[in-house]
């Protein structure tokens, strides 16, 4: 029977702490049915005790994150029809983060680390002077363009090898987050932020294995930013600056 | 919670200034390895025996300079990379880790420069 005949969905979603187990759940299938929708059902009509996040249900708020299958996931924007191994999903809390209950994770550490990586915009101006204004052509506005639209949703932090083989690594977002404010002509410290991103659980931790660009849900690369951090680290160093 | 403590600035020099050298040690290994295998296939091709070889290269100061910019490359390139290495899959690292990498870099550069000498000096 191919997968689209089918009528029921057969879900095995992880279930405790650290300590769990998969537990199965038939779930009805419907046209368009996302990942997100399935929990739901699961959560609303079979068994409410399960636990889970989301919030927008439209890709902007970065909340619903899971591994599905075995890869890492924006649940809200994922269609079963795309993912489904013979009618089947399996639906586990997202790696590299401490699970809390069933498909939630601490997402403190992940968020810590952007604040680490100093994340922060600090601005070199008061209230009383005038906006500043940004070509908006020029390379360095495209270059925080191009890196500005990650939603948080750690999706590239799970995907990523190097966070589970040094947990203190900054991680793709926190890295990708500084690259856009290197980038920003308007901020007040940029040498404290290279040497933020720049220290042993930093940038240069980087094998640019890509596995953040490749599971990036909204397509950033966050590969990229980091390889933007190693060379301005690169030419700050060089000139005595860092 | 392994979130990191900010870095220090010397931290974050040291830090790049190793990936400047494991990168550039890199640029220099690629270019010698390929010279180096080419040699030897084109030595294998020829026949050449250790003695042939011996007496093309003794006392030539530019395979001299050339195997010597070779092992200085070798030297750098791998403690840095073993570092990595030791950091990831058995959660080594600090001081020790980077003295054991120091010496490790100066044995490299003390055997591969005897061996240079040896077959060119």
């Amino acid at each position: 029977m191919k997968a689209r005949e089918r009528t029921t969905l057969a879900v095995d979603i992880w279930r405790g702490g650290v300590h769990g187990r998969l537990q199965r759940y038939d779930v009805p299938r419907s046209g368009s049915q996302t990942v997100l929708d399935v929990v739901t059902h699961i959560q609303r009509r079979l068994d409410p005790t399960l636990a889970y996040r989301y919030a927008c249900r439209v890709g902007m708020c970065g909340s619903c994150a899971m591994t599905v299958n075995g890869v890492a996931r924006w649940t809200c924007r994922t269609h079963v029809d795309k993912v489904a191994v013979d009618g089947g999903l399996e639906l586990r809390p997202l790696a590299n983060l401490p699970v809390i209950r069933d498909l939630v994770c601490d997402m403190g550490e992940f968020f810590d680390k952007w604040a680490a990586a100093g994340g922060r915009f600090e601005s070199r101006r008061t209230r009383r002077d005038a906006v500043m204004r940004v070509a908006p052509d020029s390379p360095a506005r495209r270059a925080v363009d191009a890196a500005i639209e990650c939603i948080g949703c750690a999706v590239c932090y799970a995907s990523c090898d190097i966070v589970t083989a040094r947990p203190d690594y900054l991680g793709p977002a926190a890295l990708n987050r500084a690259w856009t404010l290197v980038n920003d002509v308007r901020d007040g410290a940029p040498r404290a932020r290279l040497a933020a991103v720049a220290g042993d659980a930093g940038c240069h931790a980087c094998h640019t294995q890509a596995g953040c660009t490749e599971r990036c849900p909204k397509g950033l690369a966050p590969t990229a930013s980091i390889a933007g951090l190693k060379r301005a680290a690169t030419r700050a160093l060089l000139r005595g600056e860092l | 919670m392994s979130v990191p403590a900010l870095q220090s600035d010397a931290t974050a020099r040291r830090e790049t200034a190793l990936w400047l050298a494991q990168r550039a040690s890199a640029v220099v290994l690629a270019v010698c390895v390929v010279v180096h295998l080419a040699t030897i296939f084109h030595a294998v091709r020829q026949g050449l025996s250790a003695e042939a070889i011996l007496g093309r290269v003794r006392g030539e100061p530019g395979w001299a300079v050339f195997y010597g910019v070779f092992v200085a490359a070798a030297a750098v390139h791998a403690p840095i990379g073993l570092r990595a290495v030791l950091a990831e899959w058995g959660g080594r690292r600090g001081r020790g880790v980077d003295r054991a990498l120091i010496l490790l870099a100066a044995a490299l550069a003390a055997f591969g420069g005897r061996a240079v000498w040896a077959v060119i000096g």
